[in-house]
C-alpha cells in the first residue's frame, strides 16, 4: 500500500502545457500570423512523396540464411519447389524465438521492479512462472528451428524488426521512474502481440505442412492466453486500487 | 556579489572524487523540471566535452611529460563532470525531444551573449549564427509533429518560439563565408573571449550529437534533415572557431578554458531552480576553480606571466538564463536576410556567387529542410489542432 501512495497519479508542477505558462503562451502566439509564413509551400504529403521515393528505391532488412543441415536443405528445396517458400516459416520462428527471449528479460525487469515495490496484487509466483515460460518458449522454438535445419543463433528479418518494435517496452519497463502499472502496460502490448503471433504462427505451420509443430504451438498459446489474462487482470486491479486511494485521499 | 577569481582556491584535484553510483544520478523530469534546467545541462555538457578535447588536443602538442601528465589528470575531472551532467537528461526524451532541448540552447544562450558582447562585430556574428540556429528549431519542430504527433513545445515550455527564420536552405555556404574576424588576444575583452568560448563549446557539441543521432532513425525525412543540419551546425563551429585568436598560445588557450567552465558553473549556479542540480553545479564550480588554479600556476610556470593579465579580477555578469523573445524577434525582422561575404554580412542580393553556386548544386535534388516543414505552421498542441484533413 505504500508503494501505490508513493506512486499514484499526482498533482504537481508539469510545465509542459500552455495552461501553466499563461504570459509566455500569450506572448508567443502574439504576432504569430504575420511571422509563420512558412518558406515553403504544401503539406505533409511533401514527406509522404519523399519516403514514397526511399521506399521504391530500399534495400529489404536482410535475408533468412539457408538451412545448413542436410536434411533440413532437402526439405528445404523440397517445399521451394512446390512453391511453400518454408523460408517464411524460418523467418517467422527467428521472429518468435527472439521475441520471447526478450520477453525473459522484460519479465526480469519487472520482477525487479516488483520485488523493489511489491504490489498485493500481484503474485511473484506468477511473475516468475510467467518468465520462465517465455524462456522455455524460447527453448522450444530454437529446438522447432534445428529440426527445419535452420540456425537458431541467426537473426533473421522479422527477428531484427521484431527488436525494434520491443526497443520502446524496454525503455519503459527498465526506467527506475516508472512504476508497476506502466510497466504492466508495456507487457500489455508484448503479450497482446504474443497471443497474435502464436495463432499465426501455428496457422503457418499447419498451411506449410508442419503438424508435427503444431501441438507444442497451441500449448505456448494456452501460455500466453493465461499471461495475457493475468496481466490485464493487475491492470484492472491497480486502476483500482488507485482510484480508491485517490478517492479515500480526497474525502480526508 | 562580485566572485574574485584567482583568489577562489576551489577544490583541488585530490579531492575531486566520483563513484559510479554518484556520476549515474537520477535524471530531471522532462514533465516538470523548467526548461531552462534543461537547457543548462545540456550546455554544460558542451563546455565539458569541448574542455576534454582541448585537452587531448593539446596533449597530442605538447612535448614536456610533466604537463602531458596534469593535463591527463585534470582531464580524467572533467570527464567525470561531463557524465555526471549529460547522464542528467532523462530517457523519455526522444531524439527530437533532446534536439529541440539543444536548439532551444543555441537560441537562449547565443541571445543572451549577443546581447551582452562587448564587441560590436562579435555580436553581429553571434545574431547571424542566431537565425540560422532559430529557424533549426522550426524545422526539427515541424518533423517531430510530423514524424511522432509531438508538441516541440512541450519541451520549450512556451519560452522560445517556433517560427521560420532564416531558411536551412539559404545557410548553405562556401567554406570561405563561414570564417570569422578573430579577436585580438591583447586588445578583446575577457568576456569577449569567455562568450566565444561557449557558443563555439554549444555548436560543436550539437553538431557532433546530429552526426550521431541521425542515423539512427528510420524516417529517411529524419534521416536527410539530421545530415542537412549537422552540416550547417558544422559551418557554426567553423565560424565560432575563427573568432578565438589562433596566436593565443596553449597555455593562455588553456587559462581561458578553465576560466570559461568557471564562468559556466557559476552562470547556472546562480540560475539553477532545482536544488538537487544546483548542488551539482556549486560542486563543479569548486573543482572548476581548483583547475583555474593549476592552469594559472602552470601559465606562471611556462609563461613568465602573471595570469591576471588574462583573467578578469572579477567574473562578469552571469549569463541569464530566461526567455529572449523579444530580442530575437527584433533580429529577425532586421537581420533575417543578411548573408556572409567573407567575413561580413551584406544583404543577400549581394551574396556571392561561390556561396549561390554551392548551394544551387547541394540542394539540386531536393531540401530535406523544405520538405520536413512544407507548408508548416505551430500551433499549441500541434498543427493538428488547425487541421485535421490533408492527405
Amino acid at each position: 500500500m505504500a508503494r501505490t501512495q508513493q506512486r499514484e497519479a499526482r498533482l504537481g508542477p508539469n510545465k509542459t502545457g500552455i495552461a501553466t505558462s499563461p504570459v509566455q503562451i500569450e506572448k508567443m502566439l502574439a504576432g504569430i500570423d504575420k511571422l509563420a509564413t512558412p518558406s515553403s509551400e504544401g503539406n505533409e504529403r511533401a514527406i509522404a512523396q519523399m519516403r514514397s521515393q526511399h521506399i521504391e528505391s530500399a534495400e529489404p532488412v536482410g535475408s533468412v540464411p539457408p538451412p545448413t543441415s542436410m536434411k533440413g536443405l532437402a526439405k528445404s528445396g523440397a517445399k521451394m519447389m512446390l512453391g511453400e517458400r518454408p523460408q517464411l516459416l524460418l523467418d517467422k520462428l527467428g521472429e518468435r524465438l527472439a521475441v520471447e527471449r526478450t520477453a525473459t528479460r522484460l519479465y526480469d525487469a519487472l520482477i525487479a521492479k516488483f520485488r523493489t515495490q511489491p504490489e498485493s496484487a500481484i503474485s511473484d509466483g506468477d511473475l516468475v512462472r510467467i518468465r520462465n515460460e517465455e524462456a522455455k518458449h524460447f527453448a522450444l522454438v530454437a529446438g522447432c528451428i534445428e529440426k527445419l535445419g535452420g540456425d537458431p543463433t541467426a537473426q533473421t528479418p522479422c527477428a531484427d524488426v521484431a527488436g525494434v518494435e520491443a526497443l520502446g517496452l524496454i525503455q519503459v519497463i527498465t526506467d527506475p521512474k516508472t512504476t508497476i502499472a506502466q510497466s504492466l502496460h508495456a507487457i500489455l502490448i508484448a503479450e497482446l502481440t504474443d497471443n497474435a503471433a502464436w495463432e499465426d504462427l501455428i496457422a503457418l505451420a499447419e498451411k506449410m505442412g508442419e503438424t508435427d509443430l503444431v501441438p507444442e504451438f497451441e500449448h505456448a498459446l494456452e501460455h500466453e492466453a493465461e499471461h495475457l489474462k493475468l496481466v490485464r487482470g493487475w491492470l484492472r486491479t491497480l486502476m483500482e486500487q488507485e482510484s480508491d486511494v485517490l478517492k479515500a485521499g480526497s474525502k480526508q | 556579489m562580485a566572485f574574485a577569481l584567482l583568489r577562489e582556491k576551489g577544490a583541488t584535484l585530490d579531492k575531486q572524487k566520483f563513484t559510479w553510483r554518484e556520476l549515474v544520478q537520477p535524471p530531471i523530469s522532462k514533465l516538470d523540471d523548467d526548461a531552462f534546467t534543461r537547457v543548462r545541462i545540456i550546455l554544460m555538457n558542451g563546455i565539458e566535452e569541448e574542455a576534454k578535447r582541448f585537452s587531448h588536443t593539446f596533449a597530442r602538442m605538447c612535448p614536456d611529460p610533466a604537463l602531458q601528465r596534469t593535463l591527463a589528470e585534470v582531464r580524467r575531472k572533467e570527464v567525470h563532470q561531463q557524465v555526471m551532467v549529460n547522464w542528467l537528461l532523462g530517457a523519455d526524451h526522444s531524439t527530437l525531444e533532446q534536439t529541440i532541448g539543444y536548439e532551444q540552447v543555441a537560441i537562449e544562450v547565443t541571445a543572451a551573449v549577443a546581447q551582452k558582447e562587448p564587441d560590436p562585430y562579435l555580436a553581429q556574428v553571434y545574431r547571424y549564427g542566431l537565425l540560422e540556429d532559430f529557424d533549426h528549431m522550426y524545422r526539427y519542430s515541424a518533423l517531430m509533429d510530423r514524424l511522432e504527433g509531438k508538441d516541440a513545445n512541450n519541451i520549450l515550455q512556451s519560452y522560445t518560439d517556433i517560427l521560420p527564420g532564416r531558411p536551412t536552405i539559404d545557410e548553405h555556404r562556401a567554406p570561405e563565408h563561414d570564417l570569422r574576424r578573430p579577436y585580438e588576444k591583447m586588445k578583446a575583452h575577457p568576456l569577449t573571449k569567455l562568450h566565444a568560448l561557449t557558443i563555439m563549446a554549444g555548436e560543436q557539441q550539437t553538431h557532433n550529437f546530429y552526426m550521431n543521432v541521425g542515423p539512427t532513425y528510420a524516417d529517411p525525412v529524419a534521416r536527410s534533415l539530421y545530415a542537412e543540419i549537422a552540416h550547417i551546425e558544422e559551418q557554426h563551429v567553423t565560424q565560432y572557431e575563427s573568432i578565438i585568436d589562433p596566436a593565443e598560445t596553449w597555455m593562455e588557450k588553456w587559462l581561458m578554458h578553465e576560466a570559461c567552465e568557471v564562468y559556466n558553473y557559476y552562470s547556472c549556479v546562480q540560475a539553477e531552480t532545482n536544488p538537487r542540480i544546483k548542488a551539482i553545479w556549486e560542486r563543479f564550480l569548486d573543482y572548476e576553480l581548483g583547475h583555474l588554479q593549476i592552469a594559472a600556476r602552470l601559465f606562471q610556470e611556462h609563461e613568465r606571466r602573471d595570469p591576471a593579465e588574462l583573467l578578469p579580477e572579477t567574473l562578469p555578469d552571469p549569463i541569464e538564463y530566461k526567455s529572449q523573445r523579444d530580442f530575437v524577434r527584433g533580429v529577425l525582422e532586421k537581420e533575417v536576410d543578411l548573408r556572409a561575404n567573407g567575413a561580413d554580412f551584406v544583404h543577400k542580393k549581394d551574396e556571392p556567387q561561390s556561396s549561390l553556386d554551392y548551394r544551387k548544386q547541394l540542394n539540386s535534388a531536393g531540401s530535406p529542410s523544405q520538405t520536413a516543414s512544407a507548408g508548416y505552421q505551430w500551433a499549441p498542441g500541434t498543427e493538428l489542432k488547425l487541421k485535421v484533413v490533408n492527405l
